[in-house]
């Protein structure tokens, strides 16, 4: 549990950290909340030479609306996510999700950023911005990168970031008409983090779906869209038949972790059962 | 005068110290010229080492001194303190030499200016091992086929051993019926928030060598340490700063604490180890670890005829301080709270390449209530009798006591009808088990578990306890009037400070804040034996008790001396002396003090001061007991459970703190709650850990434990003047059967009598789905 030694800089702005991550390329580590990178350190999983700390440069934690999309700022925490009136107002999916995250301890110095970039299987946020079919804004010296989250999550732990970039911004785009919004999880008992997580996006119209979202993590090495769940909604009525149906489709086509508290065929289960139960409330709160 | 406070739940007084982060723990001690101690642990279960070479780590900057296990040979082993008749006791050294026998085995020891060049250092230790093949399952270990881990041995049958009273053989025969069942105590890791640490400090100087250690046995320890080193144990000193809770794992004596004595005395600097949370998890004790097989007998009215218990416990590959002891405790208590004729253990006792096994809250009699309540439930489920219906049919009436038990103990006094009825009560049996009818018929998975439990506590006898048994308290009145309380218990989580300072405030009418009880340092506190057994206040607590009443004693002679009447005439009560030969006249036991220590007039021959030590031996242990009811709901689709209600009562005899009471049975259920749903120290099929983090070994949170509601019953002990009998492990024994009951009554529709715990949702879904799979 002793880390191995490294220096540790405080970038004052963002321009200097990503010159300070060009300086020292791979030997350097981006530090947000450090609720992923210093376990990880003091398991030696990780042994970066440098950590450059984001963690003073408040221009990257911010909330607001803004040429008709919400832009989360990567240094924003899970609290802040969790405790945005704006978010509970028009896109109350996030601060749901923050709720489930971790604890009080972990939501007050994580940052969604962090998450995001980590890209840890099991982790919350992915499974949201995924249903939310949110934008992210990847900085370096070339200037801004925008990658769409469906093409972001590469495999574990690896995302479409190519080095020296930083995760700057998350952009989410804003609802057409009236939508339902859910997220629900099963708590691994001792990590906490998420054997299944299923978050839900919909939209509909005139008793209609018009757009479905449906991101699930936990079950497979990376968080997904469940694309058979969405067309199984889109352009139907949002009836419980429907909705059972189409949960049916939670894990089609997916590699599904196995381990020593869900095997495979029961997260399989698990991910049917609970994006049933996602896809319900969602439904619920469109009325 | 100050308010009576025994009876009273107030506050703890450790607390504010504890919630603002200002306890000092053994980190939080800080020596100059500190150097820091980091091991390198065997990666293998079982393995020959070949060769270690040390020179890349000996050469990094800031190392000081890498050791192996030839350079510590001179350290004496490990102590065993159980005896057992034909005990094979492996020589267990402070490093291994020659094999490793576990992962986590240490194997290396580095030492350096700083944690980090001691753990840099680690990774350039080369050790070429040779892979051996491993036994890892008790029950196959003891196989003749098994490989063997202790080759001087042959066998890795470390024991066999029977037990029990009246004849089995006949009393099996004579039942209406036998019912047998196999069953497993999955190995559970203590965790205690804080892991073991050690800092050691060697003035050649004085020749005195001052160890901070993190255990519940300070003298126990330093003696057996002093040992280990030989060296005088008065030239050692043992300090246990605040600890972070043991639940038994610290009630022991680890190689650890003497390395880091011995090298302190080699360099002549202080040098603190302080232990991760990966080595906690592969290096300290583990609890249970039991396969065993129950046979029991009853008539076809449910009355019991005798139990028969064949178990292999697993002992891992050395013993610590009471490994071998504690199926023994498992033993003791097969009778639970139920009259059996005829009862028989046999214990085989099994090496394998994991970590030793001891001691975890409850130690051995958790392993037993959950042996005889399964037991009971199976009879009731064989007989379609309510499970209430087939324990109340077995107990001894209240008139019955002392109770004796063919497991060879007397019961102290009991009032099982009374904690079950009460709790039956409070939890309405008989509407719940309405509701469970209209449930079933819904479709829905609902369960009832009772437990009736009794266990064994004030640990104990010293005719019983492998290095005696009774207690220490010096009880000192300072010349200000303040009391210092010095005992030999060692609490570290339990509230003894508060305890035993409300005892003595009421003992001698002044506030519980006039009271500072001392502990565990054996430079200023009497020899004591420590916190463990349920043992602090109904042993430690009675010494206190008793040392107050001689010092009462003398000080109403003084008082007698200054009020000029006859001793026999003065009483005292609420802080004052007052006498039936003057009345009006009286004076405090301020006073009192005063008059002791400045001894200007004193009664003749009478020393000066007011202070008294007493040693107290229990005549007998004390009996708790009570009863839990636990009711779920199983989700069909998924297999989850939702606790609907968990109530217990309990019945610890005379209450000093209900609210420590309380704690502890919070703290109690919660572990068991852990055992029946969540934890099992899981290793691999070539010995590796993989709940090696607490990401994989799940302990039980605050938002997982549902509301307990907890009523109480006061059968008061007779076996100590403060009538209280203990209730540190109550929780962890009661609940785990009544959990594991509510679940296995839930699957009652689908068959199930038993399962085996932990009871993860999957295993409850795979029945579930299976069966309606097979039905459809
Ligand atoms: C006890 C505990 C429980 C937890 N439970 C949960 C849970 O239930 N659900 C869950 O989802 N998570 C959980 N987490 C993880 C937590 O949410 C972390 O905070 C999060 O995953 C990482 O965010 P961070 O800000 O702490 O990032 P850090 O740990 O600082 O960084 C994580 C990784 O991302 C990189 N990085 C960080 N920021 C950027 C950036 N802006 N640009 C590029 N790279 C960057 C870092 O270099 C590092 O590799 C838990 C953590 C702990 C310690």
């Amino acid at each position: 549990m002793i880390p191995a030694s490294f220096d540790y800089i405080a970038a004052k702005s963002l321009d200097e950290a990503i010159s300070l991550l060009a300086t020292h390329k791979d030997d350097a580590k981006i530090l947000a909340g450090g609720h992923s990178l210093l376990p990880a350190m003091k398991l030696r999983l990780m042994q970066p030479k440098v950590l450059i700390d984001l963690g003073r440069i408040k221009e990257l934690s911010y909330i607001k609306e803004e040429a008709g999309q919400l832009r989360i700022g990567a240094m924003t925490t899970h609290f802040q996510v969790e405790t945005s009136d704006l978010l509970r107002r028009v896109c109350p999916l996030l601060p749901e999700t923050a709720t489930q995250l971790g604890d009080m301890q972990v939501r007050n110095k994580g940052t969604i950023g962090g998450s995001v970039a980590h890209s840890d299987p099991a982790a919350d946020w992915p499974a949201a911005i995924l249903a939310l079919d949110a934008e992210i804004v990847a900085t370096s010296a070339r200037g801004d990168r925008v990658i769409k989250a469906t093409s972001f999550f590469v495999e574990m732990l690896t995302t479409a970031l190519e080095p020296g970039e930083i995760l700057r911004e998350i952009r989410i785009p804003g609802g057409k008409g009236k939508s339902g919004q859910a997220y629900v999880k099963v708590r691994h008992p001792a990590s906490g983090f998420a054997v299944v997580g299923v978050a839900v996006n919909l939209a509909a119209d005139g008793g209609k779906c018009q757009s479905a979202g449906v991101g699930i993590t936990g079950v497979s090495p990376k968080a997904y869209r469940a694309a058979n769940v969405e067309s199984g909604l889109k352009g139907n009525a949002l009836d419980a038949k429907t909705l059972s149906a189409a949960a049916a489709h939670a894990a089609d086509g997916v590699d599904i972790n196995s381990d020593l508290y869900a095997s495979a065929e029961y997260r399989k289960q698990l991910a049917t059962v609970y994006t049933r139960r996602a896809l319900e409330i969602a439904a619920s709160r469109l009325k | 005068m100050a308010e009576k406070t025994v009876g009273k739940p107030i506050k703890r007084t450790e607390d504010p110290r504890l919630i603002q982060g200002l306890a000092h723990y053994v980190d939080d001690i800080r020596l100059p010229d500190t150097l820091h101690a980091v091991f390198l642990r065997s990666i293998y279960a079982h393995a020959r080492i070949k060769s270690i070479d040390t020179t890349a780590a000996q050469k990094l900057p800031g190392v000081v001194a890498v050791y192996t296990g030839k350079d510590v040979a001179k350290i004496g082993p490990v102590p065993c303190a159980a005896a057992l008749p034909d005990l094979k006791v492996p020589d267990h050294r402070a490093l291994a030499s020659t094999k490793v026998y576990f992962v986590g085995h240490p194997v290396a020891v580095v030492v350096a200016e700083s944690k980090s060049a001691a753990r840099d250092a680690v990774d350039l230790i080369e050790v070429d091992y040779q892979e051996l093949p491993v036994a890892l399952d008790e029950e196959k270990a003891a196989d003749a086929k098994s490989p063997v881990i202790h080759e001087q041995f042959g066998t890795n049958v470390a024991y066999k051993l029977t037990a029990g009273e009246g004849d089995i053989e006949a009393a099996l025969k004579s039942a209406d019926q036998v019912i047998k069942q196999r069953i497993l105590h999955k190995r559970l890791a203590p965790i205690a928030m804080e892991t073991r640490g050690v800092l050691a400090r060697y003035y050649p100087g004085e020749q005195e060598l001052t160890l901070w250690t993190s255990t519940q046995i300070p003298h126990l320890c330093r003696t057996q340490v002093a040992i280990m080193l030989g060296m005088p144990e008065n030239k050692l000193r043992l300090i246990t700063p605040e600890v972070g809770g043991g639940f038994g794992s610290k009630l022991n004596v680890y190689a650890e604490e003497a390395l880091m004595g011995w090298i302190s005395m080699q360099l002549n600097r202080p040098v603190k180890w302080i232990e991760g949370r990966r080595e906690n998890m592969q290096a300290t004790i583990h609890g249970r670890g039991q396969t065993g097989y129950i046979e029991i007998g009853f008539k076809k009215d449910g009355t019991l005829t005798g139990l028969r218990y064949n178990v292999f416990a697993d002992m891992g590959s050395y013993f610590q301080l009471l490994t071998p002891a504690i199926p023994t405790l498992t033993g003791l208590m097969l009778s639970g709270c139920y009259k059996i004729p005829a009862i028989q253990i046999n214990v085989t006792g099994v090496f394998t390449n994991k970590m030793s096994t001891d001691a975890y809250r409850g130690a051995g009699r958790p392993e037993a209530t959950y042996v005889v309540e399964r037991a009971l439930d199976l009879v009731a489920a064989e007989l379609k009798k309510d499970p209430v219906e087939v324990r109340r049919k077995n107990f001894p009436q209240p008139n019955e006591f002392p109770f004796k038990t063919a497991t060879g103990l007397f019961y102290d006094s009991g009032n099982y009808q009374g904690a079950l009825d009460k709790a039956l009560k409070m939890a309405d049996y008989t509407k719940l088990r309405q509701d469970q009818q209209t449930a079933r018929k819904e479709g829905r998975l609902m369960g009832i578990g009772v437990s009736t439990y009794v266990e064994i506590c004030a640990l104990g006898p010293s005719a019983a306890m492998p290095a005696g048994g009774w207690e220490s308290a010096t009880v000192r009145v300072e010349p200000t009037g303040k009391v210092t309380v010095l005992t030999g218990a060692s609490p570290h989580g339990q509230g003894e400070e508060t305890s035993f300072a409300q005892i003595a405030a009421d003992e001698l009418g002044v506030g519980v804040n006039d009271v500072t009880v001392i502990h565990g340092d054996t430079a200023i506190v009497q020899y004591g034996i420590g916190t463990f057994g349920s043992r602090g206040l109904a042993v430690g607590g009675t010494a206190v008790y008793l040392a107050i009443q001689k010092l009462k004693d003398k000080a109403g002679k003084i008082a007698a001396h200054l009020l000029q009447v006859d001793a026999s005439t003065i009483s005292f009560a609420e802080g004052k002396f007052t006498s039936s030969a003057a009345a009006g006249k009286q004076i405090t036991i301020q006073e009192v003090t005063l008059a002791a220590h400045v001894a200007k007039s004193l009664p003749e021959d009478m020393e000066p001061g007011l202070a008294a030590t007493s040693f107290f031996e229990p005549k007998n242990f004390t009996f708790p007991f009570g009863t839990h009811i636990a009711v779920v709901e199983i989700n069909k689709e998924t297999g989850e459970i939702d606790f609907q209600r968990y109530v217990a009562v309990d019945d610890c005899g005379k209450q000093i703190n209900p609210m420590l009471v309380e704690g502890q049975i919070h703290g109690g259920i919660v572990q068991s709650m852990g055992q029946a749903l969540y934890e099992e120290v899981v290793y691999d099929d070539q010995g590796q850990l993989i709940t090696g983090t607490l990401m994989d070994y799940a302990l039980p949170k605050a938002i997982m434990i549902p509301h307990l509601e907890l009523g109480s019953t006061e059968t008061p002990s007779p076996v100590n003047p403060l009538g209280a009998k203990g209730v540190g492990e109550a929780g962890t024994i009661g609940a785990t059967p009544a959990i594991v009951s509510a679940i296995v009554d839930a699957l009652a529709p689908y068959g199930v009598r038993h399962l085996d715990m932990p009871l993860k949702p999957e295993v409850l879904w795979q029945i579930i789905n299976k069966k309606s799979a097979g039905a459809a």
